[in-house]
């Protein structure tokens, strides 16, 4: 394989293609909603017209408004139909004769899409992720191709270090910094993890990635492989993902067929093997050490860092652990170029954000917006804001992160300036909550999943936990006294300082944030405080 | 082998590279309570007591698994460590059912030394009472869940020491178990060679030998740190 004959496969599907595509959405989501049943009646409309040699049903991955699915769009027409029935086909298909659709029409000029600005997910609802030749029609590894034979891997470090990709796994270390370092440690043997464990409460980023082009992930991967000297590679996935794994399955069939993966990938002397391995559903292993003791065969158990993965990780061989949506970042850096995409965002957070906008709002669904748009923008614009009432916080990053109250609405959305208001960007859950909301029962209940979820290898997480899930119990029934809260409190900074993983360092945030912007609702629960009117020293 | 020299509170110790802090307070003559750390076996920092401040570093470290190196300033009890550690046993002891009246190492219990030394009469966090099984199938030992604090050294020392592997631990979080074999009773477990390694290594009662009433049971904590320097420095001489 070789360029031209990459650019051959490419021109032969765009002259494939017809010149409608009915785009139907084959993601979890919609699938959920019957969208395959949709697709199947939109194929047989396409017959039944006779409009075969012009008209294309093709199942495509994402499109962002899971809340209103099934979806389709009619592909250049810019027709977006939503909450599609397999009773719609029929008439959408006629409308292409100039019939009139009985499905629900979508704006496609709203907010919620006109606001968002898509990197990552580019092609996702466009193409089929099952179908190679459909990502390389779109450019694909196209980038791959120019690593290999344009760059030297310092110089793909140095693309990764100048764009200011940071972690999208939700720490924010800096991209390029770990390429760097791990294309420096020395070693003949060195390994790349995909970390596709996503396990936060409302959040479907990584697995909606992963559904609507697989593609873009693997060749992410392999080109960090050629950056930093690795060849084999692992994809740990959760089971609770089984059309992800599908289909990334296919991919790397059909990416190994074309030599995209495998041995001397475009004719050049790099190897690059990407195999899945399939974690059971502990939230604790998508922590980095924990994930590399699971994929060795071994319990899912963290361990203390340093070393870290890139000194000693899988088999004690340096190994480079990204996040899914950061590896699917990657080709399009190197495609763009560095400096397109470090004006994106903010000084710190360069870039786009998937977020999966959940909880009482209008518009629950996948968006991508670059990094320094502000929660109000995402949540009463692209969101439409709550169908009743007002907004009464924002809980970003999952039982890692925080409540964010409604007063600070205005506060761009950026790794640092979360972690300032006691939050932080996680994987990219995104809950809105109304006044209906008790934030106690959010903070109770954040902490009965991490409860569930500590692995019970260090004390503070394993007891700790379990002892502020009992205190916000007791507080809810209205049994509790000043002094558990003030013991609540202690607890919260103890687990954080002392717990081995990050699992235990962020499982108080959720509790903290609460404390700190909603202390009102404990203390009128509180047993000696009938009147909730307690002084206390915040 | 180069030499790293630094202060542990306020002492000033060298140390060969690669050593623990634990190993360099030790020198230093400083003592840090640990209960999971175990000579002769590898380390796995769970329980948290050896927490130690580090000057420049904003996170706190265990001294069994951090490394020294040139110029640390290393505290080892400061006031918040003081009361980690506290809050660290209180929690040992509000988790499972530790009776030290009626434990038959009532006396030469870690865990009740580490209660004293960290200055805990009680703990403020309520007692879970957890329902525990204890197994007495083995002809010599038993095992009393209500005592285990799950610090694996019994798990680390079959397999790293003995080579048998007979221990691990099952279930996740507070659901956590020490199990022999595949959760078979010790008793049936084919791969124990009742060498009772794992009963001298346990700091509580958890693991004991039959026979012994309260008080009387004494362990030979110093058992394999002995074997693991008489195998590697074919030195038999405790």
């Amino acid at each position: 394989m070789d360029l031209t004959e990459l650019q051959e496969i490419a021109e032969a599907e765009r002259q494939a293609q017809k010149s409608i595509r009915v785009h139907c959405c084959t993601s979890t989501g919609c699938q959920a909603a019957n969208s395959l049943g949709v697709k199947k009646n939109l194929e047989g409309a396409v017959k039944a017209a006779d409009l075969g040699d012009r008209v294309q049903v093709v199942g495509v991955g994402c499109m962002g408004f899971c809340g209103r699915g099934p979806l389709v769009e009619i592909d250049p027409q810019d027709k977006l139909y939503e909450e599609v029935t397999p009773d719609d086909a029929a008439s959408i298909i006629e409308s292409l004769n100039g019939g009139t659709a009985t499905a629900n029409e979508g704006d496609l000029n709203h907010p919620f899409f006109a606001r968002q600005m898509r990197i990552v997910r580019e092609t996702s609802g466009k193409i089929d992720p099952e179908r190679i030749e459909e990502y390389i029609a779109a450019g694909g590894y196209q980038s791959l191709y120019k690593v290999i034979h344009d760059m030297t891997p310092a110089e793909v470090v140095d693309q990764i270090s100048k764009s200011g990709l940071r972690g999208r796994g939700g720490g924010g270390y800096p991209t390029g910094l770990k390429w760097a370092t791990m294309a420096k440690m020395p070693g003949e043997q060195k390994y790349v993890i995909c970390n596709a464990d996503e396990g936060d409460p409302g959040a479907f980023m990584d697995r909606s990635v992963l559904e609507s082009d697989p593609h873009r992930v693997l060749e992410g991967m392999a080109i960090a492989g050629y950056a930093v000297g690795a060849t084999q590679a692992f994809i740990y996935v959760r089971a609770e993902y089984p059309l992800a794994i599908d289909r990334l399955q296919k991919a790397i069939k059909q990416a190994k067929r074309l030599s995209l993966l495998g041995s001397q990938i475009f004719g050049s002397p790099f190897d690059f093997k990407v195999d899945i391995r399939i974690g059971a559903g502990a939230f604790v292993c998508g922590e980095e050490t924990a994930l590399i003791a699971s994929v060795e065969g071994g319990r899912g158990l963290p361990r203390p860092r340093p070393p870290y993965p890139a000194q000693s990780g899988l088999w004690g061989c340096p190994t480079l652990i990204n996040n899914v949506e950061t590896f699917a970042n990657i080709a399009v850096i190197i495609r763009e170029g560095a400096e397109w995409y470090a004006n994106i965002g903010t000084e710190k957070s360069k870039g786009t954000k998937v977020f999966a906008l959940t909880g009482k709002i209008r518009n629950n669904g996948l968006i991508e917006v670059p990094m320094g748009i502000t929660l109000r923008e995402i949540v009463e614009e692209m969101g439409g804001g709550v169908p009743d009432g007002e907004v009464k916080a924002v809980q970003t990053g999952g039982p890692s992160g925080g409540c964010i109250p409604a007063s600070l609405l205005d506060t761009p959305v950026d790794y640092d300036s979360l972690v300032t208001i006691g939050s932080m960007m996680g994987s990219g859950g995104m809950v809105v909550m109304d006044e209906t909301t008790s934030m106690i029962e959010v903070a109770q209940f954040y902490m009965e999943f991490c409860r569930g979820e500590t692995c019970g290898k260090c004390i503070p997480c394993r007891v700790g936990t379990v002892q502020m899930y009992q205190a916000l119990t007791k507080i809810l029934k209205g049994e509790a006294t000043m002094r558990d809260i003030e013991q609540l409190e202690q607890l919260c900074g103890m687990v954080k300082d002392t717990s081995l993983c990050g699992l235990g360092q962020t499982a108080p945030n959720p509790v903290m944030s609460t404390l700190r912007y909603f202390r009102d609702e404990y203390l009128v629960l509180l047993q000696d405080s009938p009147n909730g009117k307690v002084a206390v020293k915040s | 082998m180069s030499v790293k020299t630094l202060t542990i509170d306020g002492v000033d110790v060298a140390i060969e590279e690669g050593a623990t802090l634990l190993t360099a307070a030790k020198e230093a003559g400083v003592h840090i309570p640990t209960l999971c750390h175990l000579e002769g076996v590898t380390d796995v920092g769970a329980c948290r007591l050896c927490l130690v401040e580090i000057e420049g570093i904003n996170k706190l470290l265990p001294a069994c698994v951090t490394e020294v190196s040139e110029g640390m300033k290393v505290h080892t009890n400061t006031e918040t460590l003081q009361e980690y550690r506290r809050m660290v046993v209180e929690m040992l002891f509000s988790e499972g059912n530790h009776i030290c009246a009626v434990c038959v190492v009532n006396g030469n219990c870690q865990l009740q030394d580490a209660a004293i030394e960290v200055g805990m009469d009680h703990t403020r966090f309520p007692y879970r009472f957890p329902q525990r099984d204890v197994d007495v199938s083995h002809d010599r030992f038993g095992l009393d869940h209500n005592r285990c604090i799950l610090c694996t050294r019994c798990v680390r020392v079959c397999d790293e020491i003995e080579g048998a592997h007979v221990w691990d631990v099952a279930g996740r979080g507070p659901a956590s178990r020490i199990i022999s074999g595949l959760a078979q009773p010790w008793g049936e477990v084919e791969a124990c060679t009742s060498c009772g390694k794992c009963v001298d290594a346990c700091p509580t009662g958890s693991l004991f030998r039959k026979g012994s009433t309260v008080a009387e049971m004494e362990k030979d904590r110093g058992k394999v740190e002995f074997l693991v320097t008489a195998r590697e420095e074919h030195k038999w001489t405790r």
